[in-house]
Order: structure tokens, then C-alpha cells, then sequence
């Protein structure tokens, strides 16, 4: 039972050994600006075309599908509310964390473990450089920068695919959408909003680090370990989605 | 008693383990400046771990590691990088960073190891040095998944050995190239080995490269080896070590190792050419 137990013990510790001092380089000597702004090319701009889309098109789902559920109570007026609120608290931050898991966790453990088993992380080591430094830390510092960035991109976008079905096929004045998205976010909402991506950014890139460094056995361990760093991502994101959003609802506002 | 023995790289009865499996038994000997020591063994039987030990990347369970006199079994990673700053090691699969080209490659030593102080305007100067040196002067901004596997190899051996260390190792240099690449490769390491007197460590499953750093030198005139007759010419002393399993089971010198009668060594000497 006990050894049971281990290996996930074991795992867990070693992650937040990770975390650690990831964290603490960022404050430490030396600083590998070049590597930091690579990664937020890689993350951020990468990312954006598939953030826009995503974003645009789940504004556009919410925008039907709430509709639809006004109209029983006359209300489809309110449609931007819904829009807004659903995309700033929820589908803005979860749905870019996830692409960016997709696009970003999975290459980092693919990245970093093949380094691993090419024994470039060991060379790494020999010549003076602290791989964590160098790696874990710029890719942490990006993904911390450019996902609320990419968040706040996929929340607007998913406005704007909001107003085009308010406009054009629920017939709603482009004022009073627009009114109705704006009246709808408190400080709460635009907290919670930006708090989220910026935890899910930890798990991200934190999670793809770790699997891409504790890769072992050749090519199929890196084919292994970016599934794991996936699947782990994107189940963290769900789980810390609801302990986040459990704190900021008990904490008041609607 | 550390500052007291000369030795190079020393080992105390070093024990080293990977989730209970036991990678290296109760492993001790001592290098000395300018010794050349050929690390035997089969594939899995600990020459790599061995390396990798003397160089702090995998730490002993238990048992002392000296490298120029300093224990480094218990030292912080980032202490560890003065020691390695001192230390040249060419990795088994070369392990190139293959986000980089081959000039930034080689000069990645000497812009990262924090022990090494080298001015901006040598950097370049000395990585060309060191790549004719290993006559690959052509090849500056290619990457590294552009070149034969030959040619990767002579790139590691220039990485490894650009900062000038005391002591070099390498890890099977040989292993899957053609028997012609791996005599050039092996020449280079002998040329490298004469021109820089370093104290050299190399590990290998082909009891012919230990045969060929033992009794060739370099001749710089003919740039050739050339048969280095024993007594008046060999000047680096050259040492066997046999590994099986993890354990040392052989420490000694060629003629010793050539009259073994113990099978497990008989295999590698009679496989020479």
C-alpha cells in the first residue's frame, strides 16, 4: 500500500521542487532575456491565430444558444450579458488555457524531453548553465505574460462574434448590446478573468516542463510524456477552474 | 589529506544507484596529470554513470568523488560549475543543442561556464581555432542535424575541449561510426590529447582505440599518427580499467590486460583488428 503510494508522492514533490525554483530563478542571476522573448513569440504570437478563432466562434455559440433561452422569457435583449459574462469568467480564461496546453505543454515536454534522452540537458549542465535557469524559467515567465494577454484577446473577440449574431440575426441595436456587455462585468468578473489564466499559466507551462524533464526511455518517452503533460494540464485547469471560481463566487458579487 | 595526493579525478569506493538498481559497486582509483586511463566495458556495465559521477551530473549514494583535490560528491549544483568549468566531457550521442548552429555551439562554454572569463572578441577568434583544430572550419553556421554523424562528433570534441580543460573525457567516441571515421575521430583525440597534455578519460567498448592511445602518438610534421615505441617515446603513461556489471574488475596496464585470462576481458582484446 505504502509503495502504492510513492511514486506519486514522490512525483508530486519533485513537481513542486520544480515550481521552486522556477520561481525563485526569476529573481536570480543570470536572466536569459533572449530565451524569455523567443518563448512569448512562440506562446503569444503562435498562439493568437487559433486564440481568435477559438474565441470568436465560442462567442458565437453563446450568442445562439443563450438567445434561444431568453426568448422563453422575452428577454433576448439581455444576450450580451450572458455573452460577457460567461466569456470573461469562463470560456475566455479556460478555453485559451487549453489551447495553449494544446499548442504549448505538449511542445515544451516534447522539446525539453528530447533534450532529456539526447543527453542535451546533462551537456547543459556540464557547461555551466543550470538547465531550470535556462529552460523552465523563460518558459514560465512568457506563458505567465502572454496568456492573460491571449485571454483578454479571446474574451473581446468573443464579443465582438456575439454582437455580429445580435446585430445581424437576433436583430438587437448595436448600442444595446454593446451597453449590455459592458453593465454586466464588476471587478469581480475582470478579477477572477485575469487570475485565471495567470494560475493556468503556471499549470501550463510548469506541467510541460516537468513531464519534458523527467522523460526517459528514447523517442517513445517523449511521445509519453507529452501526452502526460496534455492530459495533466488540461485536467488541472478544469480542477483549479473550480476551486477558483468557488472562492470568487462565496466571496459576494452576482 | 585531499590537498596532500596530486591526483586528478580520484574515486572512493563510489556506489552509484537509479531506483535500486545498482549502476556503479564500490568503485575506486585515482587519475594522475597526463595520464591517459581507457575505460572497458560492455554496453550497461556503468562507463557512462562512471563519467557522469566524475562530473557531479549523477550524485554517489555513497563513497567520495575528488576532482583536483575537491570533494564534489556533496556539493551544491551550483558550486559544482567551477569544477566542471575545468572539466571537458564529450557526451556519447554528441549531444549537440540542436537549436544552435555549430560556431554557437562550440562557443557556449566559453560564454556560459561562469568560471571561464573569456572577453567578447575572443570568442569568436578561439572557436575558430578549435574548429580547424578539428577540421571542421568550413561548417560555422550550420546546425547540428545538417552534418554526418562524424562530423557531430568532431563538433562535441571541439565544444568539449574549446575551453582548454585539464581534464577531458569522452564518452564512447566511437560508438556507430564506420572503423574509417572512428580512426580519424580516434587520431583526433590522440592529437588532442599530445598537443593539450591533458589528463584524458576515455570510455569505450573497442579494446582497439585504447590499443591506438596507448602506443600512438601524434606527429604533428606528417600530421599522422605514428607508433610510439615503448620506453623512450611514451612519455603519457596509459591505464586499462576493465568495468563488468558496475564493478572495476580490472586496473592495470597493456600487457597485463593482454594476458589476462579472464574471459569476460579476453573478449575485448581479441576483438582487435
Amino acid at each position: 500500500m505504502l509503495d502504492l503510494l510513492k511514486e506519486p508522492v514522490l512525483a508530486v514533490q519533485e513537481f513542486f521542487l520544480l515550481a521552486g525554483n522556477a520561481l525563485k530563478n526569476i529573481f536570480r542571476r543570470p536572466h536569459y532575456g533572449d530565451d524569455i522573448a523567443l518563448q512569448m513569440d512562440a506562446i503569444g504570437v503562435g498562439s493568437l491565430p487559433v486564440v481568435v478563432m477559438i474565441g470568436s466562434f465560442s462567442g458565437i455559440v453563446m450568442a445562439l444558444q443563450m438567445s434561444r433561452a431568453l426568448s422563453q422569457y422575452g428577454q433576448v435583449g439581455k444576450t450580451g450579458t450572458l455573452v460577457s459574462l460567461t466569456l470573461v469568467r469562463e470560456l475566455g480564461p479556460v478555453l485559451t488555457a487549453i489551447m495553449v496546453a494544446g499548442r504549448n505543454s505538449t511542445g515544451m515536454a516534447s522539446e525539453l524531453g528530447s533534450m532529456k534522452v539526447t543527453e542535451q540537458i546533462d551537456a547543459m549542465r556540464a557547461l555551466g548553465t543550470d538547465p531550470i535557469q535556462k529552460l523552465v524559467t523563460p518558459r514560465v515567465i512568457a506563458t505567465c505574460v502572454m496568456l492573460p494577454l491571449l485571454t483578454i484577446i479571446a474574451d473581446f473577440v468573443g464579443m465582438v462574434g456575439g454582437f455580429l449574431i445580435a446585430k445581424f440575426v437576433l436583430s438587437i441595436e448595436s448600442r444595446q448590446y454593446w451597453t449590455s456587455v459592458w453593465r454586466a462585468l464588476e471587478w469581480n468578473d475582470v478579477t477572477q478573468g485575469l487570475l485565471k489564466p495567470l494560475v493556468f499559466a503556471l499549470v501550463v507551462s510548469l506541467m510541460g516542463c516537468y513531464h519534458g524533464l523527467r522523460t526517459t526511455g528514447g523517442t517513445q518517452g517523449v511521445g509519453r510524456s507529452t501526452t502526460q503533460a496534455m492530459v495533466a494540464a488540461t485536467v488541472l485547469i478544469f480542477v483549479l477552474d473550480v476551486l477558483i471560481t468557488k472562492v470568487f463566487v462565496s466571496q459576494g458579487g452576482s | 589529506m585531499a590537498a596532500e595526493t596530486p591526483a586528478v579525478l580520484r574515486f572512493e569506493n563510489v556506489t552509484v544507484s537509479f531506483d535500486g538498481d545498482v549502476a556503479l559497486r564500490d568503485i575506486s582509483f585515482a587519475a594522475f596529470e597526463g595520464e591517459s586511463r581507457i575505460i572497458l566495458g560492455a554496453a550497461g556495465s556503468g562507463k557512462t554513470v562512471l563519467l557522469k559521477t566524475a562530473m557531479g551530473l549523477t550524485k554517489p549514494e555513497s563513497g567520495k568523488v575528488f576532482v583536483f583535490g575537491q570533494d564534489i560528491s556533496t556539493l551544491p549544483e551550483k558550486r559544482l560549475f567551477d569544477v566542471r568549468g575545468r572539466i571537458g566531457m564529450l557526451f556519447q550521442e554528441s549531444a549537440l543543442f540542436d537549436s544552435l548552429n555549430i560556431a554557437e555551439n562550440v562557443a557556449y562554454p566559453l560564454l556560459n561556464q561562469p568560471s571561464i572569463h573569456c572577453p567578447k572578441a575572443d570568442v569568436l577568434p578561439r572557436v575558430k581555432r578549435t574548429l580547424e583544430f578539428v577540421e571542421l572550419g568550413e561548417t560555422l553556421e550550420k546546425f547540428p542535424s545538417e552534418l554526418s554523424g562524424g562530423m557531430r562528433r568532431r563538433a562535441a570534441i571541439a565544444r568539449a575541449v574549446v575551453t582548454e580543460p585539464p581534464l577531458q573525457m569522452y564518452d564512447s567516441p566511437t560508438a556507430g561510426l564506420d572503423p574509417i571515421t572512428a580512426h580519424t575521430i580516434m587520431a583526433l583525440l590522440i592529437k588532442e590529447r599530445d598537443v593539450s597534455q591533458a589528463t584524458t578519460l576515455l570510455a569505450t567498448h573497442r579494446f582497439q582505440d585504447g590499443n591506438l592511445m596507448a602506443n600512438f602518438r601524434y606527429n604533428s610534421e606528417r600530421g599522422a599518427l605514428e607508433p610510439a615505441r615503448n620506453g623512450t617515446e611514451k612519455k603519457s603513461r596509459t591505464t586499462f580499467m576493465v568495468l563488468k556489471e558496475g564493478r572495476l574488475i580490472f586496473e592495470s596496464d597493456q600487457d597485463a590486460i593482454e594476458s589476462s585470462t579472464d574471459p569476460y576481458i579476453g573478449k575485448f582484446v581479441k576483438q582487435r583488428v
